[in-house]
C-alpha cells in the first residue's frame, strides 16, 4: 500500500505519520506543499501542526497551497484522505468535510489522552476493527468542531460522524468533551466516507513505551482495509 | 548626536566604564559605537560581576564534548550521538509582558541549540512566581505558559518537564528560565568561530525591526515604578518563523558550507558578530545598508541593537552562497550578504556609503569590565528548638491534606497540559514524574532531563542551598533509572551590587562548584540573571539547574508509580528528622528560620549509584528521590499515579512520626520492589553501605499507618490535582 504525507513548512507532525505509516506496512512518501502532483498513492495524510503559522484561521492557508488542489482532486475522485489534527482543520477549509474548528472551549491548548467512540464503522477506515472504543492523545488549540444545526442533521442523516469523545466505558457526555466540540464530535467524514478529519493523533499511540497503542490498532485495520 | 557622559550613563553604563571606553578607543564613540559598547558591557552579555566566580566551577568531563562558552553545552552519548543543551532566563520580558517574554525565551533557548546544528527534542521550563495572594500572579502564570505553549507546541518540540514554584520575593520579579535539548551527530557540529578572511557574512531569518531594542540592558537593570515604560524593549516572537529557519539552518549545515553560525540573541547584531570574530580572531566588515530590515529609516544604532528575533549569522565557505541562497529561498526566508571577514580585528560597520563604527573586537570583549565586587558570607542559621509535644499533637493525614494542596506541591497537570508533551512521538516518561525522558529517535537509547531549583534552601544558607541543587537534579536522573551526565545552570540573583545578593550569589555558585565536582556532573553550559529585585528587594537566590542523563536501554526506565499490591516499599538514605526550612516548617508551624538540610556528598553519590545497580538489575519497580515535603509526600505522589495504596510503619527510630514522615533530609529515595527480590535488594543496600528502612507494602487504594490514622487514594488525589486548576478558575 502506497501512502503520501504532504509536508506545509510548518508541519511538525509529518515526521511521527511518516514512522506510523511505514510501521504498519505502508510504503510512504512526503510530499512538499509546493509540488503540483501528487504520486500515485492509496491513502493521503495531512498531517498535525501549523502549516503556515496558523495566525489566519488555522488551516485556511494551507487549503489555498499548490499542492492542495491535487488533494482535492484525489479526494473527488474517491481517493482516501485522511487529515490529522491542523490536517482536520485544513480539510474543514477546504470543504472537502462540513463545519468548521473554533478555539478550545477553555481558550487553552490541551495536550492529553481521550477516549473516542467509533460512530460509524461502515467505511475503509473504521471497518473490521475490533474494539468501539479507542484511546487516543489530543494535541490541539482549535478543536471545538461547529457547524450549523442544518449541516448537523444532514451530517448525521448521512452517518457522516466519525468519532466522538467520550469517557472509558463509551458514554458520550458533555464531561468528557475535552474542547466544546458540538456532539462531542472529534472527527467526521465527507459523505462518501473516503475523507476522514479528526482531531486526535492516532501516530503517536502506536508504541506501548509512548502513551498507548490503540493508534496501532487504528494503522493495522487501516492498512488491512486497504490491501 | 555627540555622545556624552549622561548619555552614557543613560545606556547603563557607569562612569569609569565610560572613560574607559573613550581610553580604549583614544577619542569619543559616536552614538552607534556607545551603544555596541552598551550592549557589550553590559550585564548579560558581558558577565562582568560574574566572571571569577564562574570559572571555578568544574566543566570538564570524560563525556563533555563542549563546556561552557559556545552556544550550548555539548555532552557525548555514544554511538556518534550527542546532546546539545543549556538553560536561559529571560525573567524582565516575562514580568512586563508575559507571553511575549516568556515566548522569546524558548525560542531565544531552541535557536541556541539548533545554532549547533542539533535538531531540538526536548524543552524544559523553571518559572517562579509570586505569592498566590499577589494580584499579578495569576494573569503572569496564564501568559507564561500561554506563551512557552505558543513558541514550543507551533516548534513541534514537545516540552517534557518542568519546575513552577510560588514565592512572595518574586512578587516584582518573576523568573522564567528555558531550556532546550538537542540531538546532534558528534561529527557535525557546529560552532561560532569565524575562521578565514573575506568570507561572506551572511543574514539569515527575520527581517530586523525596532522590537527589542536594548532588551539586553533591560535584563540588566533593576525595576522600578516605571517599568510599564519598558514595555517597547520585550521583543515578538513568532515561532512560524522559527520552525522555518530550524528548518533552513538544518538543511544547510547537512553540507559543508557553514564555516560559523551564530543565531541572534541578547543584543541582536551587535553581540553575534563580534561573538564571531573574537573567537576567531578576526574582524568583521558589515554593510548595514544590506540589513534586511522590517521599517523604514532604521539607523545604524537601531540595526545593530534590535533584538528582533528568529535571525541568524553565518560565515560562510566562498562561492556557497547561491547554494545556500536556494535553501533559505525554499523555505522563504531573508538571505542577505552583509559583509564579509577581515583580518583588521577590528568590527567596521558602514552605513550610506559612511563609516559609522569602527572598534577593536578585543576592547568590546577581553577588555570589558570585570569586577570582583564585594561580597558577605552567609551565617549558617542556628537550628530552631521546636516544642516536640505542638508537633506530635498534630494530625498525620490532616497536615498532609494540606501539604498536598500547597501550591509549590500540587499538581501542575493544568499547566502541562497546555505543552504539547507527546510531538516527535518519542516521550516515554511525561510531564509529572521526576524527569521528563525522550528517546533518542531510531535506538534503544533515551535522555532523561529534569530542572529544579531550591530557593528557601539557598536563601537560609547559599552554600548549601547551591549544592543541595545538583544533588537534587542528581536524584531526579536517577529516579527514572538514567545516569547522570552534566548539568545546565541558570543562575537568578538579585543585585550583584548589593553585597548581600552578591554574597548568595558567590556561595551558590560554590556550593554548585563543590556538588558537581564530586558528583562528577560538569557544567556545561548556563547563564546569569542578576538584577532580578523591585527598588532595593532582591529575589530569594534562584539557581536552577537542568540536569541530563542517558538511560541505555529505555526498557529499564522507572516511572514513579506504584505497580503491584504486595510488592515491599523501601526508603533509601537516612532520615535524620530534619525539620527547619521544610515545607512542612513553612507552611504548618510557619517557622521561616533555621539551616537547611545538610548534604552529604558521598552519602549523595554512594545511595544514587547504588539504586543505579539496582535499576540496572532489574530489581527496582518504581522509584521516587524525596524532596519536598519529605517521605509522606513522596510516598502519597507514588500512590496517587499508580493508584495503589500503602501500609505504612514507621521504623523504630528516635524521632516522631511527624518528623520521620515530613522531614527534608536529602540523598534520600523510596523503591518499590518485589518480595521476592528482598533478600538481594537488601544484600546490595547493604553491601555497599546504604542505609535503609523498610516502610510497609502496597495495597489497594489505602494510606494506612493504623486503623485510626488512614486515607484513601482517591481522596489525597483530589487535594494534590485540584488545587492548581481551582485556583486558576476562580
Amino acid at each position: 500500500m502506497k501512502s503520501a504525507v504532504i509536508t506545509f513548512p510548518g508541519s511538525n507532525c509529518d515526521r511521527d505519520m511518516d514512522v506510523a505509516l511505514k510501521k504498519f506496512g505502508f510504503k510512504n512518501k512526503m510530499v512538499w506543499h509546493q509540488d503540483v502532483e501528487l504520486p500515485k498513492s492509496d491513502l493521503v495524510v495531512l498531517p498535525g501542526g501549523f502549516s503556515y503559522g496558523d495566525y489566519l484561521r488555522c488551516g485556511s492557508m494551507a487549503s489555498k497551497s499548490k499542492i492542495m488542489q491535487s488533494v482535492i482532486n484525489f479526494a473527488n475522485s474517491g481517493g482516501m484522505v485522511m487529515g490529522i489534527c491542523n490536517g482536520f482543520q485544513i480539510l474543514v477549509e477546504t470543504g472537502l468535510v462540513p463545519g468548521v474548528l473554533l478555539r478550545n472551549k477553555y481558550l487553552e491548548f490541551i495536550c492529553k489522552n481521550v477516549f473516542v467512540k467509533i460512530s460509524n464503522k461502515n467505511n475503509a477506515y473504521f471497518k473490521n476493527i475490533n474494539n468501539n472504543i479507542l484511546e487516543l492523545h489530543i494535541a490541539h488549540n482549535e478543536g471545538n468542531y461547529f457547524c450549523t444545526n442544518d449541516q448537523l442533521k444532514k451530517i448525521e442523516d448521512n452517518a457522516q460522524v466519525a468519532i466522538n469523545y467520550c469517557n472509558n466505558e463509551g458514554k458520550i457526555e458533555e464531561l468528557f468533551n475535552p474542547n466544546g466540540s458540538v456532539k462531542n464530535i472529534a472527527g467526521i467524514f465527507n459523505k462518501e466516507k473516503n475523507v476522514l478529519g479528526m482531531m486526535p493523533h492516532p501516530e503517536r499511540m502506536i508504541d506501548p513505551s509512548l502513551s498507548g497503542e490503540d493508534g496501532s490498532l487504528f494503522f493495522k485495520n487501516l492498512i488491512n482495509n486497504l490491501k | 548626536m555627540i555622545v556624552n557622559k549622561k548619555i552614557a550613563i543613560d545606556h547603563g553604563l557607569k562612569e569609569d566604564e565610560y572613560k574607559k571606553i573613550c581610553q580604549l578607543l583614544k577619542r569619543t564613540p559616536n552614538i552607534t559605537e556607545l551603544g555596541i559598547f552598551s550592549a557589550m558591557w553590559n550585564e548579560h552579555c558581558s558577565y562582568k560581576s560574574s566572571r571569577l566566580h564562574l570559572k571555578k566551577l568544574p566543566t570538564k568531563g570524560k563525556q563533555v564534548i563542549q563546556g561552557p562558552g559556545e552556544n550550548a553545552g555539548v555532552v557525548d552519548i555514544g554511538d556518534n550521538d550527542a546532546i546539545v543543551f543549556k538553560i536561559e532566563s529571560h525573567n524582565h520580558p516575562s514580568f512586563i509582558e508575559p507571553y511575549q517574554g516568556a515566548a522569546t525565551g524558548v525560542g531565544g533557548i531552541m535557536r541556541d541549540v539548533f545554532t549547533m546544528g542539533a535538531r531540538p527534542i526536548a524543552n524544559l521550563n523553571s518559572i517562579h512566581f509570586g505569592s498566590t495572594q499577589h494580584k499579578k500572579t495569576k494573569n503572569l502564570l496564564r501568559g507564561v505558559v500561554h506563551g512557552i505553549g505558543g513558541y514550543g507546541n507551533c516548534m513541534g518540540v514537545p516540552t517534557v518537564a518542568g519546575q513552577t514554584s510560588f514565592d512572595s520575593s518574586y512578587n516584582g520579579n518573576i523568573l522564567v528560565n528555558a531550556m532546550t535539548l538537542g540531538l546532534v551527530k558528534k561529527d557535525k557540529i557546529f560552532y561560532s568561530k569565524a575562521a578565514g578572511l573575506d568570507k561572506p557574512v551572511i543574514y539569515v531569518g527575520s527581517k530586523t525591526g525596532r522590537d527589542g531594542i536594548h532588551g539586553a540592558s533591560m535584563a540588566s537593570a533593576s525595576f522600578d515604578d516605571k517599568i510599564e515604560e519598558k514595555k517597547p524593549t520585550v521583543q515578538v516572537g513568532d515561532p512560524f518563523t522559527e520552525k522555518l529557519l530550524l528548518e533552513a539552518c538544518l538543511e544547510l549545515m547537512e553540507g559543508d558550507s557553514i564555516i560559523a553560525i551564530q543565531d541572534m540573541g541578547a543584543a541582536g547584531l551587535t553581540s553575534s558578530s563580534i561573538e564571531m570574530a573574537s573567537k576567531g580572531n578576526l574582524g568583521i566588515e558589515i554593510n548595514l545598508n544590506k540589513v534586511p530590515c522590517r521599517e523604514t529609516k532604521m539607523t545604524p544604532y537601531e540595526i545593530m541593537l534590535s533584538e528582533s528575533q528568529e535571525r541568524m549569522l553565518i560565515v560562510l565557505e566562498n562561492g556557497k552562497e547561491d547554494q545556500a541562497k536556494k535553501i533559505f529561498d525554499k523555505w522563504n526566508l531573508d538571505f542577505a550578504i552583509i559583509g564579509k571577514t577581515t583580518n583588521s580585528k577590528k568590527i567596521e560597520l558602514f552605513f550610506d556609503k559612511e563609516k559609522v563604527a569602527d572598534i577593536p573586537v578585543n576592547t568590546l570583549v577581553e577588555n570589558s569590565p570585570m569586577y570582583d565586587r564585594k561580597w558577605k558570607k552567609a551565617k549558617l542559621p542556628k537550628k530552631n528548638k521546636i516544642n516536640k509535644d505542638d508537633i506530635n499533637n498534630l494530625k498525620i493525614i490532616e497536615v498532609l491534606k494540606k501539604v498536598l494542596a500547597n501550591p509549590n506541591i500540587c499538581s501542575k497537570e493544568w499547566i502541562w497540559q497546555q505543552y504539547d508533551h507527546t510531538v516527535m512521538g518519542d516521550t516515554i516518561q511525561k510531564p509529572g514524574g521526576d524527569s521528563g525522558v525522550v528517546r533518542v529517535h531510531g535506538t534503544n537509547k533515551a535522555v532523561a532531563a529534569s530542572v529544579d531549583s531550591s530557593a528557601v534552601y539557598c536563601w537560609a544558607h547559599p552554600l548549601t542551598g547551591g549544592k543541595q541543587v545538583v544533588c537534587e537534579s542528581f536524584r531526579n536522573l536517577i529516579s527514572v533509572g538514567a545516569k547522570p551526565i552534566a548539568i545546565t545552570n541558570c543562575l537568578n540573583f538579585g543585585s550583584p551590587e548589593n553585597e548581600e545578593n552578591m554574597g548568595e550569589f558567590v556561595e551558590c555558585v560554590q556550593g554548585i562548584g563543590e556538588a558537581s565536582s564530586y558528583l562528577k556532573f560538569p557544567v556545561v553550559s548556563g547563564n546569569v540573571s542578576f538584577y532580578n529585585q523591585t527598588k532595593d528587594q532582591g529575589i530569594k537566590p534562584t539557581p536552577s539547574i537542568g540536569g541530563v542523563g542517558l538511560i541505555k536501554d529505555y526498557s529499564k526506565m522507572i516511572t514513579m508509580d506504584f505497580k503491584e499490591v504486595d510488592n515491599v516499599v523501601l526508603v533509601i538514605g537516612k532520615t535524620e528528622g530534619h525539620i527547619d526550612q521544610s515545607l512542612f516548617a513553612r507552611v504548618i508551624l510557619n517557622e521561616k528560620n533555621g539551616p537547611p538540610p545538610e548534604i552529604n556528598l558521598f552519602n549523595e553519590k554512594n545511595n544514587g549509584e547504588t539504586l543505579l545497580k539496582l535499576i540496572d538489575a532489574n530489581l527496582i519497580k518504581s522509584a521516587h528521590d524525596i524532596s519536598l515535603g519529605g517521605i509522606i509526600t513522596a510516598i502519597s505522589k507514588m500512590c496517587i499515579k499508580g493508584n495503589k495504596g500503602i501500609n505504612l510503619k514507621k521504623p523504630k527510630y528516635l524521632i516522631s512520626e511527624i518528623e520521620y514522615f515530613f522531614a527534608e533530609d536529602q540523598g534520600r529515595y523510596i523503591v518499590e520492589i518485589s518480595k521476592k527480590d528482598q533478600k538481594k535488594v537488601l544484600d546490595i543496600l547493604n553491601k555497599n553501605a546504604v542505609h535503609y528502612d523498610e516502610l510497609g507494602t502496597i495495597n489497594e487504594n489505602m494510606l494506612l499507618l493504623n486503623e485510626k490514622t488512614k486515607v484513601t487514594i482517591d481522596e489525597l488525589k483530589g487535594f494534590n490535582t485540584r488545587w492548581l486548576k481551582d485556583y486558576m478558575s476562580s
